[in-house]
């Protein structure tokens, strides 16, 4: 094996694939073999670095030089100036978003890295994840060699138990006992499945481990596999999710060939084998008996519990089920003990959570924090706060089944127990933020339409009682509703949530019940002072022209998709509003800010 | 791929597999070669050639190697600096590819300065 001096590390997660690094990676080949410099730096491919807004990344290695946004035609700079003369390429380096604009040559001292703590997520754009080499010579698989050759499955359950990991899909069911569960269920066939259906609106946590470290994800099933008395199991995943199945794909085949998927593992009596089934992408798959249903080539719907899937899962053996990140916190467990990952985070709430961090923000991408850091950390610090210069205002999380808090609940910290007081859900990790210009209306209304469209039909609540509340939501955004329609709502929501079979329907009220709660103003505004004041609502606002600051420079009536304003040139211009469709363009375009809305 | 059947192939596959992300990681001797136009100019590509081959000869695997830009010091190019962990950095000064193997062996194996082609020291 040849000796390269410095490793290339161009991210190809999906993020920076959709801003061009594919290119990016292609340009570097070349240009390094142009050079010839290609024997002694090292090209290699990753998963993502999480922070997708700065996206194609590239990160030079020894130094540890982090750049943003490389197109190919920075390529042959970067090359040059890094790469053969070894100067740090400025002009390309991360830049804080504050009016400082600091440069941040290393890629640890970003502040973003700063307060995160990475143990899901320790190879995720580190590593090569098509190699398995470099997953092992990261420790891995170290840990399932632990279990099969030091540990009974008894004593590697223990582990499991007393390191408090809970359930990363939403729940926060405890992990340990769950495997408990399923390895004292009666019978000689037993499954072991990895919920990989993410599917809430502005997630991508699972995505991004499967991406960026597939191997990780398969050690920690083969170690449930030992501790439950396994020996098949089942990674359901989204079909358009193609580069995550892709790379499971590779990880499985690369871990057969070695001997580590198949019979008898490291010459031991412990037999398993994995397979991957590609699902269509229904919400409600994400559930689990809906997901197993689906496995077994059934329609994909929730079905009762009890019996619970630990007792009678797939084709009614035996089944535990666990998310992406749950199975992927494992064999850092087994590797560093119970007490090592019990340390990190709260009383109840032991580990970290990854956070896909969407919306209104300045750092969007993919957090890894201890559990206990507050919402006001998550987002200002390591997330940058709400990019220019406006207000923040609310922040949902877990999803569609999860709830919107203000600013005022910022200082809750971030553990199963105290999110669930608010109202929210953990979820699994979705954080869509918004800023003033989001109306709260329009925004539950936008995820109650989510759960609406995916609501598999199998309960009338969930299936006519969100189409109810939907229609009472689009009534008050048109200005339409009364006061006894909010009381309505928090009735229905309160029935969808008891009459529905599973937590789709359970919790899809969830938003809705939450931005009544903490932004009843703004639903009064809208029914009451037919207002909307965010200024979002259609039917709500009204753009009008000040004659006395109007120049009559014709922008806003040439910029007009809908030629809704007239006037001469040099005069003040009028805004027809039965024609205005209140797209705001002429707003936008208005060199003298004529334009106003209310 | 052989299979993996005991903790000993495992470990053996991460030791082999070790050079793959080590340079990815810091705490270990890095040598730094100016690659300035002054450096490049004096022949600096062909000692930083050598010093790949030598330490890839001697399997030294936890070494990194650096470029930098031009330090000023243009007369006594090619310069190379050794810095192992905990200890000063060395400059040294006018090296050509013969005593590339020479600094291996006695600063970076053995921990002793060639003092004849020393520039400077620094923290």
């Amino acid at each position: 094996m040849a000796l390269y001096r410095a490793h290339v590390l161009v991210c190809k997660g999906t993020g920076c694939t959709a801003s061009g690094s594919g290119s990016v990676y292609d340009a570097l080949k070349e240009e390094l073999e142009r050079r010839g410099l290609d024997k002694e730096v090292m090209l290699v491919e990753t998963g993502c670095h999480g922070m997708c807004e700065m996206g194609p990344i590239v990160v030079v290695y020894p130094e540890g030089s982090f750049y943003c946004r490389v197109t190919p035609e920075d390529v042959p700079e970067l090359v040059e100036e890094h790469l053969y003369k070894g100067r740090v390429l400025q002009r390309l380096l991360y830049t804080t978003p504050d009016e400082e604009k600091h440069r941040i040559p290393h890629y640890r001292d970003i502040p973003f890295y700063g307060k995160q703590r990475r143990i899901v997520l320790r190879n995720c754009g580190y590593i090569n994840p098509d190699n398995i080499e470099e997953y092992i010579a990261r420790d891995g698989y170290q840990a399932l060699a632990r279990a099969l050759l030091e540990f009974s499955p008894e004593e590697t359950l223990d582990i499991v138990k007393r390191s408090g990991l809970r359930g990363r899909g939403g729940a926060g069911f405890p992990t340990g006992k769950k495997w408990e569960f399923a390895r004292m269920a009666p019978g000689d066939k037993k499954y072991i499945v990895c919920n990989a259906d993410e599917g809430d609106p502005g997630a991508f946590m699972d995505r991004s481990v499967l991406e960026g470290d597939p191997h990780s994800v398969v050690e920690g099933m083969l170690i449930g596999a030992y501790v439950i008395g396994s020996d098949e199991g089942y990674i359901y995943c989204r079909a358009e999710y193609p580069l995550a199945i892709k790379r499971l794909v590779t990880a499985i085949q690369q871990a057969e060939e070695m001997g580590l998927i198949g019979d008898n593992i490291m010459g031991t009596d412990f037999s398993f084998h994995l397979h991957i089934k590609e699902g269509a992408g229904a919400f409600v798959c994400g559930e689990e008996t809906a997901l197993m249903a689906s496995i077994e080539g059934k329609r994909g719907m929730p079905n009762p519990r009890p019996p619970f899937p630990a007792n009678s899962g797939l084709w009614g053996k035996p089944t535990n089920i666990n998310n992406v990140e749950t199975w992927a916190n494992i064999p850092q467990i087994i590797l560093n003990g119970a007490e090592w990952f019990s340390s990190v985070g709260t009383e109840t709430s032991k580990g970290t959570k990854i956070f896909a961090l969407t919306g209104k923000v300045n750092n969007t991408g993919l957090v890894e924090a201890p559990m206990g850091m507050s919402l006001r950390e998550v987002i200002f610090d390591i997330g940058g706060g709400i990019p220019n210069g406006k207000k923040f205002k609310a922040v949902q999380l877990g999803g569609p089944s999860g709830g919107c808090l203000p600013e005022s609940m910022l200082d809750t910290p971030v553990d199963y127990e105290s999110i669930n007081a608010t109202g929210a859900i953990m979820g699994s990790g979705g954080m869509v933020v918004t800023d003033e210009d989001t109306c709260i209306v329009d925004f539950a209304k936008f995820f109650l339409t989510f759960v609406q469209n995916e609501s598999c039909g199998k309960c009338p609540f969930c299936r006519i009682g969100t189409r109810r509340m939907l229609e009472i939501l689009e009534r008050i955004c048109e200005g339409k509703g009364k006061m006894e329609d909010l009381d309505l709502l928090e009735d229905l929501a309160q029935k969808v949530k008891d009459g529905s079979l599973c937590a789709l329907g359970g919790t899809a009220p969830n938003p809705v019940l939450t931005t009544l709660k903490y932004f009843r103003d703004e639903y009064v505004a809208h029914t009451v002072d037919k207002k909307c004041p965010a200024k979002v609502c259609p039917a709500l606002i009204q753009y009008t022209i000040d004659p006395a600051k109007c120049i009559g420079c014709t922008k806003c009536a040439r910029q007009c998709p809908v030629n809704a304003i007239s006037g001469e040139i040099k005069k003040p211009h009028l805004i027809d509003q039965d024609t205005c469709i209140k797209c705001g363009q002429c707003m936008a375009v208005c060199p003298v800010k004529a334009i106003s809305v209310e | 791929m052989k299979k993996i059947t005991s903790l000993e192939d495992l470990r053996r596959i991460k030791e082999q597999s070790k050079d793959l992300t080590s340079a990815r990681s810091g705490g270990k001797t890095r040598i730094i070669v100016g690659m300035g136009t002054c450096g490049i100019a004096a022949g600096a590509r062909e000692v930083m050639t050598v010093i790949l081959q030598e330490l890839d000869r001697r399997g030294l695997k936890d070494v990194a190697v650096e470029t930098t830009g031009c330090i000023g010091m243009c007369q006594k190019e090619p310069l190379v600096d050794v810095i192992r962990p905990g200890e000063l950095r060395t400059t040294y000064g006018d090296v050509g590819p013969a005593d590339v193997p020479r600094i291996i062996v006695e600063h970076i194996v053995n921990g002793n300065i060639v003092e004849d082609k020393v520039v400077g020291q620094t923290d």
